[in-house]
C-alpha cells in the first residue's frame, strides 16, 4: 500500500515521502499551502489510491472540537419527552454520530479529512489531541468507549490563518506543498488537459507566470486557477496569435476573469496597461 | 541515532522533541522509505519541521550534519543596494578618495571601501553607539528643514537618525516567538469583550424558564454563544531607532495574534502618512493607501500604535518631512485622521517614560493622541488596555 500518485493527481517525491509515512505509521498529515495548491484534493486522490472511502469533516469558524466526536441533542429529548414519544426512554436514540466516530468505526479502514482547521476556534485542535493520538474517546452519556477498530488515515489541511499549537503539531506529520515549478506544472496539466497544445500551454504558463510575478497583486493564481483558465481558453477556442501577440499595451490576459479574482488587481493590470500605452515611460 | 543531529535541529532553534524523533525511528523501523538520502531527507522534514517558515534552516541543518557543511543559522547575507551605495559614495567620499580609487582600481572596489565603512558602522551601532551625523544637506532638498544631515561612521547620543541606512534591518515580526509573551497575553486580556454574536446555537436557560412560566408550556429559548468581540488594528514602527526595541515588539506582536481574533496590522516608519505596508520586504511596491485603512476598518476598532515617537519634529509637523519619500500631507495631518476616525486610539512607546520630555517629537505625539501615550511596560500596557476598553463616544 504505497502512494504513488494518481491519474489525476502530481504528486512531487516529497509528497509521497509524507504521505507514505502516515500512512504506515498511522498518524494525521498536516497539509499546508497556498490556496488551490491540491490540499484538499489530496485527500481524496489519497483515499482512491488507497481504494478507502473518503470521510471529509469541513470545519467552520463556528465548528467545536466535540461535533467531530458525537452530539447529544437535549433539546429535541426534552421535546419528545413533553410529546409522550417512547425513544425519549434511550439516551442512544439523541447521541448523533460525528465525523470522527464514523471513521473510528467505519467497517472499511477510511481516509479522514479534517479540511481547514485553522478556521476553528484557536483551542480546537488541542480539544482534538487526545482523540487524534490514541484515536479513542469517551462518551459520558452512555459510558461508553469508542475506540478506532483500525487507526484511521487523517489528513488535516490548514490555510494558516491561524496558528496551530506545538503539542498538536508534533503528533503530526507535515508537509508544505510549494508552488510547483514550470515542469511540475507541466505535467499537472499534461494530466488535466491531455493533447493540449504545446504551444497554447507554453504561452500560456508564461503568462500565468507573468501575472504572479506581478508585484502587489491582492491574491496570486494558483495551479487551480490555471487550470480553470486552460479550461475556458480551450472553450472558447482562442487561437494561440492573441496569446502570443502579447504587446505590452494589453497587460490583461485574455479571458482575465479565470486568473485574477479581485477588482483591485484588474485595475492593478489595467494601470499597468495604461503606463505601457503612454509613450515616453 | 541521530542525536547529534537531534541536538543541531535543537541549536538552531527547530524544537524537535523526543515524539518526533522516536517518530522518525519507528518510520525508519516500518520501512517507510527506500534507502536513498533524499527520500530520507523528506522523511525527516516531514517529520521533524512542523512549520514552513522553519523549512530553510532544516535545509541548513540537514546539510551541515549530513555533508559536513558549515552554515550560520538565520543569518541571511544581507546586500546593500547598489543605487544606495552609489548615492553615498559621490557625498561621503571626498573627491581625492574618489580619485585616488578611481587611479587604483574599479567602482567595484570603491563599492567595497564604502560596503567596509557601512559594516564598520553597522558593529558600532549593534555595540550600543547611535549614530547620526551632523551638518550635511537633506537629499531632499527641503530647504533648511534638515539640519542633520546623513554621515557614516559618526557618533551621536542623539537617535534622531534621519536618514535609514539600515535596510537589513527592517524584518518582519517574528510572531512565533512565544518566550515571555505570557505576561503581556493576560495584561491584553483586559480588553476582551465578549458580546453574543453569530449563529443562535446555546440555551438560553433563564430565558427558557421565564418563557415557559409565562407560556404555561415548554418555551425553548436560544441565544448565540458569548465571543471576544473586540477588533484591534496594530499600526508598529519599524527600522532606524527602533531597533533596539525589536525583541520587545515581537513580543507584543506574538502575544496580540493569539489573543485577538480581529486583529490586522499594518508598518509605518516613525510617523504614518498616507501609505502603510504589511511586509517588510515589499515595503516601497506592496504599499496600503491609509486612506484605504480608514475607510475599511469601522470606527469601533481599538487602535494600538507603537513607535518611539523620536524622530525630528517636521517628519510630524511638515509635509515632505518624511526621511523617505515626500508625503504631501504631514504627519500630524494623518494622526488627526487616524486619532478621529477611532476614537480608542493608544500610543505605546517602548522608551522609557522618564526620558519623554527630552524629545521634542515625543512631545507632539503626544498631544495628538490626547495624551494617551503609555510605555511599553507591563504596567503601561495594563493601563492602555484599561483605557482602550472604555466606552468611546463618537
Amino acid at each position: 500500500m504505497r502512494f504513488e500518485g494518481t491519474d489525476n493527481y502530481v504528486a512531487t517525491d516529497d509528497l509521497k515521502v509524507a504521505v507514505n509515512a502516515a500512512t504506515k505509521l498511522r498518524r494525521p498529515l498536516l497539509v499546508k499551502g497556498e490556496p488551490g495548491t491540491g490540499k484538499t484534493v489530496l485527500a481524496q486522490e489519497i483515499a482512491t489510491a488507497l481504494g478507502a472511502p473518503l470521510i471529509e469533516w469541513n470545519i467552520k469558524s463556528t465548528t467545536k472540537a466535540h461535533q467531530g466526536l458525537y452530539e447529544y441533542d437535549a433539546v429535541a429529548r426534552l421535546r419528545d419527552s413533553q410529546l409522550g414519544d417512547a425513544r425519549v426512554h434511550d439516551i442512544k436514540n439523541y447521541i448523533k454520530k460525528g465525523k470522527l466516530w464514523e471513521a473510528f468505526t467505519a467497517p472499511q479502514l477510511p481516509v479522514l479529512l479534517i479540511d481547514e482547521i485553522d478556521k476553528a476556534d484557536i483551542e480546537f485542535p488541542n480539544d482534538l489531541l487526545q482523540e487524534l493520538d490514541r484515536m479513542e474517546f469517551f462518551v459520558y452519556e452512555t459510558q461508553e468507549t469508542i475506540k478506532a477498530v483500525e487507526r484511521p488515515i487523517v489528513i488535516i489541511t490548514s490555510n494558516n490563518e491561524k496558528e496551530l499549537p506545538d503539542a498538536f503539531l508534533r503528533r503530526c506529520f507535515f508537509h508544505y506543498i510549494k508552488f510547483p515549478d514550470r515542469t511540475t506544472m507541466q505535467a499537472i496539466i499534461d494530466v488535466h488537459f491531455p493533447g493540449i497544445q504545446k504551444m497554447l500551454v507554453s504561452k500560456a504558463m508564461d503568462i500565468f507566470y507573468e501575472v504572479r510575478d506581478v508585484p502587489g497583486l491582492k491574491k496570486k493564481p494558483s495551479t487551480s486557477e490555471l487550470l480553470d483558465w486552460l479550461k475556458l481558453l480551450l472553450h472558447e477556442d482562442m487561437p494561440l496569435d492573441v496569446l502570443q501577440s502579447r504587446d505590452p499595451t494589453k497587460a490583461i490576459p485574455p479571458l482575465h476573469g479565470a486568473l485574477l479574482k479581485n477588482e483591485q488587481d484588474i485595475m492593478l493590470f489595467e494601470r499597468l496597461a495604461f503606463m505601457a500605452r503612454r509613450p515616453n515611460s | 541515532m541521530f542525536f547529534s543531529f537531534m541536538e543541531e535541529l535543537r541549536s538552531a532553534g527547530i524544537s524537535a522533541s523526543l515524539k518526533e524523533h522516536l517518530a522518525l525511528l519507528a518510520a525508519l523501523d516500518a520501512d517507510v522509505i527506500g534507502q536513498s538520502p533524499e527520500e530520507f531527507y523528506y522523511l525527516a522534514r516531514t517529520t521533524l519541521v512542523k512549520d514552513e517558515a522553519l523549512l530553510d534552516r532544516f535545509d541548513q541543518v540537514f546539510g551541515k550534519v549530513f555533508k559536513g557543511i558549515f552554515t550560520e543559522y538565520g543569518q541571511n547575507p544581507v546586500d546593500v543596494p547598489a543605487d544606495w551605495l552609489k548615492a553615498i559614495a559621490e557625498k561621503y567620499l571626498s573627491p581625492e578618495e574618489m580619485a585616488n580609487i578611481e587611479k587604483m582600481g574599479s567602482w567595484d572596489e570603491l563599492m567595497e571601501t564604502l560596503k567596509k565603512r557601512l559594516e564598520e558602522q553597522e558593529k558600532r551601532h549593534q555595540g550600543g553607539n547611535k549614530w547620526v551625523g551632523t551638518g550635511g544637506t537633506s537629499p531632499y532638498g527641503n530647504s533648511g528643514y534638515h539640519p542633520e544631515g546623513v554621515r557614516i561612521g559618526g557618533e551621536s547620543k542623539h537617535k534622531r537618525a534621519v536618514k535609514v541606512w539600515d535596510k537589513r534591518e527592517f524584518q518582519n515580526l517574528d510572531h512565533t516567538k512565544e518566550l515571555g509573551t505570557r505576561n503581556i497575553k493576560i495584561a491584553m486580556r483586559r480588553l476582551r469583550r465578549f458580546a453574543r454574536d453569530g449563529a443562535v446555537e446555546e440555551l438560553d436557560i433563564e430565558g427558557t424558564i421565564n418563557g415557559t412560566a409565562r407560556q404555561g408550556w415548554l418555551d425553548i429559548k436560544m441565544r448565540p454563544e458569548r465571543r471576544n468581540a473586540i477588533k484591534v488594528l496594530l499600526m508598529l514602527d519599524v527600522g532606524g531607532s527602533m531597533d533596539p526595541f525589536i525583541k520587545l515588539c515581537e513580543e507584543l506582536f506574538s502575544a496580540a495574534t493569539s489573543e485577538f481574533k480581529n486583529l490586522e496590522f499594518f508598518y509605518f516608519h516613525n510617523c504614518p502618512y498616507e501609505g502603510v505596508w504589511k511586509d517588510n520586504k515589499r515595503r516601497f511596491s506592496e504599499r496600503t493607501q491609509m486612506w484605504d485603512v480608514l475607510h475599511k476598518f469601522p470606527h469601533d476598532y481599538k487602535v494600538v500604535m507603537v513607535g518611539d515617537a523620536s524622530m525630528s519634529p517636521y517628519e510630524i509637523t511638515h509635509p515632505g518631512g518624511s526621511v523617505e519619500h515626500f508625503n504631501e500631507e504631514s504627519g500630524a495631518v494623518w494622526m488627526h485622521r487616524i486619532t478621529s476616525t477611532y476614537p480608542a486610539t493608544v500610543w505605546l512607546n517602548p522608551v522609557p517614560e522618564k526620558q519623554w520630555g527630552y524629545s521634542q517629537s515625543t512631545k507632539i505625539i503626544k498631544e495628538l493622541v490626547n495624551d494617551r501615550m503609555y510605555p511599553l511596560t507591563l504596567e503601561g500596557l495594563d493601563d492602555a488596555m484599561r483605557e482602550l476598553s472604555r466606552k468611546h463616544g463618537h
